[in-house]
């Protein structure tokens, strides 16, 4: 499953390169709630603070198992910012805003 | 090693067993590990617990015919390789064969931002995975305890490792969890609760510096299993787990008899020597002879064409072989010939299990038909009597059941009575020979006797012990008067006992002398009162001749002188008559 967005343009509060497109991988196990929140959470944060500027990629570990291995996924689900490197990982179904924004780096913890 | 359709019985419906193929550990646990399980093995770090795991795995691939999954939480696969294959475990060429399936699963608490709810599905995903693809029978979890340090959860971890070790059940694999030990509880985040069928304890104690491995099955549930603490060691092989229990006292005893090598001594044995399969203790103090008698008893094994393993804890073999040599004892021929090999270790070296375990491996490889022990004085030290006790009773057993015979030597250190060794082994020793030193007139001597000899008739004596150029000699000591003489005292009596007796004879020849010369004396007085009685009988009968010539020639002169006078014949008759 791929989606790629062109919403409307917000800053977010840390700095962002404007060229600078992010990488986002989210791994689900089957539409379970848990998997719905996390996409809807995850579209809804992208869109306020990096619009135009990612794509997401969501993996089905259900319907490739082996996938999970390359990430080293364990909890899901697992948000794995693959760019701008360094890679970061976010687990849970991402509905704390603040901590998504922070395991992002796109807001500096306070 | 125990095959598994021989444990499982299928019309009783006992718990299932599933081999782990580790000696020792099948024997203990009764077949092995509850099948369709999953069982907890936790320790201190570097107890053990991945290796045990691995070797579950690799048997479980080779031998058995099942194949394993392997989710290592704290090493790469690329590492996990390296490490066992100094056993000789090709993981990759099992991996290559789809024999077994390694999952390095790595978390990075760092990395990791928690965000509202989440499960572990990801895990039993890759675990499934690798399970479906192998068509794994066996799965080792090793540690799952890692989790806990990389997920910032214990609720939610706890809930999912619970559901984790039930899913594994309802798999129908054999699973090995390992975990680290905590303070006062098994594992650090008490993940005995979750796997509550089989417990395995593994231990690294470290006493006087050498460290031992035990292992102990904390719990078996469903079956009965040993539950003392059994001795385990690592090597080359893998792990070997060492039950003491599993042996009895109901081996085959021999009535064929070994010489000792010593003749005397073989007298002394009641005329034969040992019995074969008997175990031999000589004891004694620092320099009575103990390694030359159990040379003697190399030797002559190795005469017989039999093989003799020597196992030394004192001294290299080329010392013991130059030392031997110069008691008329070589020993190097046998040693080329492949008859006798020595096994030399500082007791130090590892520890009382080890030792036990690379002994018993050297007696299976080399099948000698007589082990010596020189000396097993070395192993006790104050502090570990028991298990030095332990040991040698194993020891000891094990060779009793395989028919062989042992010679093992004790030092007795000075101070202690010489009727005690330092490990108590007493009890299990059929012939103990007493070396001792005897000290008398500022001068050491060493003697022997028969302290015990079961099963015949030894002697009672005490023999002076003599190690000569041409190997040791035993010899009557002198007993008289003044008690047990030995050495220049025995010599000095008997000195003296000659002078005496020579004294003895002297003075029966000088009687005898003296008789002669009186005989003489007599002989020569009478020869000469004869010589006297001759001369005088000579100078008597001359007298009278001479009287007798006077008469005559008087008689004579006195006719003439009547002739001359003319005188009347019967004047002078009657003159004559007158």
């Amino acid at each position: 499953m791929k989606t790629a967005k062109q919403p409307k343009h917000t800053k977010a509060d840390a700095a962002i390169l404007p060229d600078a497109v992010w990488e986002l991988r989210l791994y689900v196990a089957g539409q379970t709630p848990k998997s719905l929140t996390a996409f809807a959470n995850l579209k809804r944060i992208c869109n306020e603070h990096l619009a135009g500027q990612y794509r997401i990629e969501v993996i089905d570990l259900y319907k490739n198992p082996q996938l999970a291995k390359g990430d080293q996924i364990l909890a899901l689900p697992t948000l794995v910012r693959k760019l701008p490197e360094p890679v970061r990982k976010i687990i849970g179904d991402l509905s704390n805003t603040e901590r998504v924004l922070i395991g992002l780096d796109l807001r500096v913890a306070q | 090693m125990a095959k598994p359709k021989k444990i499982i019985k299928p019309a009783v419906k006992f718990l299932q067993k599933c081999p782990t193929g580790i000696t020792g550990l099948d024997e203990i646990t009764g077949g092995g590990l509850p099948l369709g399980r999953p069982t907890l093995v936790c320790g201190s770090a570097g107890c053990g617990k991945t290796l045990l795991a691995m070797e579950f795995l690799v048997h479980g691939a080779v031998e058995y015919r099942e194949p394993g999954v392997f989710i290592a939480f704290e090493e790469t696969a690329e590492d996990l390789a390296k490490n066992v294959a100094s056993l000789g475990f090709d993981l990759k060429a099992l991996i290559a064969r789809k024999k077994l399936a390694v999952d390095y699963v790595f978390i990075e608490r760092s990395e990791i931002e928690e965000t509202g709810e989440y499960d572990l599905e990801g895990l039993f995903i890759r675990l499934g995975n690798a399970i479906d693809t192998i068509g794994a029978k066996r799965v080792v979890l090793d540690t799952v305890e890692a989790l806990f340090s990389g997920l910032p959860n214990p609720a939610i971890l706890r809930a999912e490792l619970r559901r984790l070790f039930r899913w594994l059940k309802d798999k129908c694999v054999t699973a090995i969890i390992t975990g680290e030990r905590g303070e006062g509880t098994l594992t650090r985040y008490g993940i005995e609760e979750y796997v509550s069928d089989c417990v395995i304890v593994l231990d690294h104690r470290i006493i006087d510096q050498t460290a031992t491995r035990r292992l102990r099955v904390a719990k078996y549930r469903g079956s009965v299993h040993g539950t003392n603490e059994y001795p385990f060691l690592i090597d080359a092989q893998g792990i070997s787990v060492l039950p003491v229990t599993s042996l009895g006292l109901n081996h085959k005893v021999s009535q064929e008899r070994v010489p000792s090598g010593i003749l005397r001594l073989d007298t002394m044995l009641g005329g034969k020597g040992y019995f074969r399969g008997s175990s031999i203790l000589i004891s004694g103090t620092a320099g009575s002879g103990k390694t030359s008698v159990a040379a003697h008893f190399a030797d002559a094994a190795c005469r017989r064409g039999e093989r003799c393993l020597s196992f030394l804890f004192e001294e290299a073999p080329n010392q013991v072989l130059r030392n031997m040599r110069s008691i008329g004892v070589n020993l190097e021929p046998w040693v080329k010939k492949g008859l006798l090999r020595f096994h030399a270790a500082r007791p130090s070296l590892y520890g009382l299990e080890m030792h036990l375990a690379v002994t018993i491996r050297a007696i299976n490889q080399f099948k000698p038909s007589v082990v010596i022990v020189d000396p097993i004085s070395s192993f006790s030290t104050t502090d570990n009597s028991f298990e030095a006790k332990a040991m040698l009773i194993r020891l000891v057993d094990f060779l009793k059941v395989k028919g062989i015979t042992v010679l093992l030597t004790n030092l007795t250190s000075a101070g202690t009575a010489l009727e005690h060794t330092e490990a108590e082994i007493s009890s299990l020793i059929d012939t103990w020979l007493l070396l001792r030193e005897i000290e008398l007139n500022g001068e050491r001597n060493r003697g022997m006797y028969v302290l015990k000899s079961r099963g015949m008739a030894h002697s009672n004596q005490i023999r002076e012990f003599r190690l000569t150029g041409h190997g040791v000699e035993l010899t009557d000591v002198y007993i008289g008067a003044c008690g047990v003489l030995t050495g220049s005292a025995r010599l000095a009596q008997e000195a003296r006992e000659k002078a005496e007796e020579l004294a003895a004879m002297h003075d029966a020849e000088q009687q005898q002398a003296a008789l002669e010369r009186k005989r003489h004396a007599l002989e020569a007085q009478i020869t000469a009162l004869r010589a006297e009685f001759a001369a005088n009988e000579v100078e008597a009968k001359r007298l009278i001749l001479q009287s007798e010539q006077r008469q005559e020639s008087m008689v004579k002169e006195r006719q003439e002188m009547e002739h001359s006078r003319r005188a009347d014949p019967a004047t002078a008759a009657g003159r004559n008559k007158k």
